[in-house]
């Protein structure tokens, strides 16, 4: 099992070199000139290239890159010029409001998901499962931004029960906090939660006409046991490996949301240093995003052998 | 005679499906004593499963129509409503599996699983009952009934999660078991131990047995009764010796003719019935055998025999059982 792991996480090493060949090439071949965008118009050629000097823009490429990802190995991510600190700092900054999007809109999408998906396996083709069906059509179909809109409409400035947008710490308090994170985290939570039912009603289908809660019933279980217990848990595998799959998507999501709701969080982070072009935040967020992709689904592995005796039995081997 | 524990009465058994709806099972009428065994063969399709299943109505029940009686010791359980019917299955009545592999929930240990179906029918501590499912496990004669209580179904062999079924469906102590072909996926040496082990349980608790089969060699071992099934019907009904000596139906005629002699002329090639079950959406209009029945005539394919009887242990649903 140890052994099963350490070779995952030591195959993610030839991921990451491929990833950031990729993203700082990407960024390099862009149009743009940074020395010239934190010079401004007024700079004098003289002047920016003097700053190309200083930021190294005028070596080859490949020493640029060796460079950089000589500086990530030893856990230097590099250096913001327009904020004038690390990547590091820069990154670890804007993470709360992130983190707490991705984690209560991955919570809500949860809550609501696996029980409607149930629901809907359970009623299979009757009016409620057709209701849920739609209901998860629509969500998939809105984009998070409208959503976000929609939402601040009604309950920003129509009702006016919560602040339209902005942020607050959860060192304000839990409630301060939260007031200004269930709107952006409905918006992104619904589409996620629209993939979620789908997921959760066709496994719990697959289960359900499974000998093993054919079994179940002969036995006199009760229906919320046969379910919950006996199908659920099979399906979940199905479940969470959807959930590690579209992480990629919440962290892209979250980046509009932020932007929607004004909220201090990664996607800002990148959006800001898109602007203007500080080349090293946006390779270093980027490959902190894919690096925390890339941990999310090595937890979704993990909870594989937690859910299935079988999964824990082949990886000792 | 003693008291029926189970009445099967013109069970009628009907799915609606895409293209119209479809019986399975079409007038299915028998009955089984506490200590007997009654077997159910057939050929596959025949409605030999979907009759086990109809009795503890397993089947989806959006789909499924049932009609007819099915009298549990002299109550239509037809009748129940889920609530009731939760209470019968695996207390009054349980069931084991063909496939012991597909049908125990891969997920969880052996033990939970039999703890589980204890707990579902009665108050009982978690300690009281594992040592109530280690001891029923031990009943089935399988090795180290400690060891294999913390085990997942697949880390112990067929023959070990065949019984692992069977102490899961008797820790109750029901009067009637369902088995559905319990031993067409074992090896012959396992398959004997195993109708042992259903066999000496069922004489210590006076339990009756449907035994749901395609097998005559086990239906030869442990039925005392026998009812052979064609596309949905019981097509002959009759004690173990009369069905084996006196075979009345063509149908079942031909399959006894299948079993290959050691003692016989073997270059001989195979006997086989010829052609195949008809599907269920274009039954024969007349007897449903005659299709390939060597010896049907016109009243054959224009009119549907009844199950006549010819002594009292003796039924069969055939024109001319008498002439052939």
């Amino acid at each position: 099992m140890k052994g099963y792991f350490l070779t995952r996480i030591l195959s993610l090493v030839p991921v990451l070199l491929i990833v950031s060949v990729f993203v700082f090439f990407l960024i390099h071949l862009t149009p743009g000139d940074p020395a010239s965008v934190i010079l401004g118009p007024q700079a004098t050629p003289e002047e920016v290239e003097q700053l190309r000097e200083q930021m190294g823009l005028n070596l080859p490429l490949y020493q640029q890159f060796f460079e950089w990802f000589t500086g990530i190995l030893r856990g230097d991510l590099g250096w913001s010029i327009s904020q004038n600190k690390s990547v590091i700092n820069a990154f670890f900054e804007h993470l709360g409001p992130t983190l707490s999007l991705a984690v209560l809109a991955q919570g809500i999408s949860i809550v609501l998901a696996i029980p409607m998906g149930i629901i809907a396996a359970k009623k299979r083709g009757t009016k409620i499962d057709q209701s849920v069906m739609v209901v998860a059509m629509l969500g998939l179909a809105i984009p998070s931004f409208l959503l976000g809109l929609l939402l601040m409409q009604l309950f920003g400035i129509k009702l006016q029960w919560l602040p339209v947008a902005g942020y607050e710490p959860l060192s304000s308090g839990l409630w301060e906090h939260l007031k200004h994170m269930i709107m952006p985290a409905m918006a992104l939570g619904v589409i996620q939660t629209a993939v979620i039912v789908r997921m959760t009603r066709s496994s719990m289908l697959d289960v359900l006409s499974t000998n093993y809660i054919k079994t179940a019933y002969a036995k006199g279980l009760k229906e919320r046991i046969i379910y919950y217990k006996h199908a659920l848990r099979n399906a979940s595998i199905a479940i969470i490996t959807v959930l590690g799959e579209t992480f990629g998507s919440l962290i892209a999501g979250a980046v509009v949301t932020e932007t929607v709701f004004n909220l201090p969080g990664i996607g800002q982070l990148v959006m800001n240093s898109i602007l203007r072009r500080d080349y090293e935040v946006i390779q270093g967020t980027i490959l902190l995003a894919v690096v925390s992709y890339l941990a999310v689904n090595l937890v979704v592995d993990m909870l594989y052998g937690v859910i299935d005796p079988r999964v824990r039995m082949s990886r000792k081997g | 005679m003693q008291e029926s524990l189970l009445e099967v009465k013109n069970l009628k058994t009907s799915f609606s499906t895409e293209s119209g709806v479809v019986t399975a099972v079409d007038g299915v009428t028998f009955t089984v004593h506490a200590g007997e065994t009654l077997g159910v063969v057939g050929e596959s399709g025949c409605g030999k499963s979907v009759t086990a299943e109809s009795i503890l109505q397993l089947l989806n029940e959006r789909t499924t129509k049932y009609e007819g009686e099915i009298n549990y010791k002299g109550k239509n359980i037809l009748t129940l409503n889920k609530k009731q019917m939760q209470q019968i299955r695996g207390n009054e009545i349980a069931m084991i599996f063909q496939d012991a592999m597909t049908s125990l929930n891969p997920v969880f240990t052996i033990g939970d699983q039999i703890t589980e179906a204890i707990t579902a029918h009665m108050k009982m501590g978690r300690k009281e009952a594992n040592k109530k499912a280690i001891d029923m496990l031990s009943l089935t004669g399988i090795s180290s009934p400690e060891m294999r209580f913390h085990e997942y179904p697949y880390e112990i062999s067929g023959g070990m999660r065949q019984r692992a079924m069977i102490a899961m469906a008797l820790v109750c102590r029901p009067n009637l078991l369902i088995a559905d072909e319990p031993t067409t996926a074992l090896d012959v040496t396992i398959q004997a131990q195993i109708l042992e082990v259903i066999n000496n349980i069922k004489n210590e608790l006076n339990m009756g047995i449907v035994m749901i089969t395609h097998d005559l060699g086990v239906i030869a071992e442990v039925c005392t009764h026998v009812v052979v099934m064609y596309l949905g019907q019981v097509i002959e009904d009759a004690d173990v010796e009369s069905l084996f000596s006196n075979p009345a139906h063509p149908y079942t005629k031909g399959l006894l003719q299948c079993i290959p002699q050691i003692d016989g002329d073997r270059s001989r090639q195979l006997y086989t019935i010829e052609g195949i079950v008809p599907s269920l959406d274009n039954v024969p209009k007349g007897c449903r055998f005659s299709q390939r029945c060597p010896h049907s005539d016109a009243k054959c394919l224009n009119e549907p025999p009844l199950l006549e009887e010819i002594n009292d242990k003796h039924k069969v649903r055939c024109w001319h059982y008498d002439k052939i």
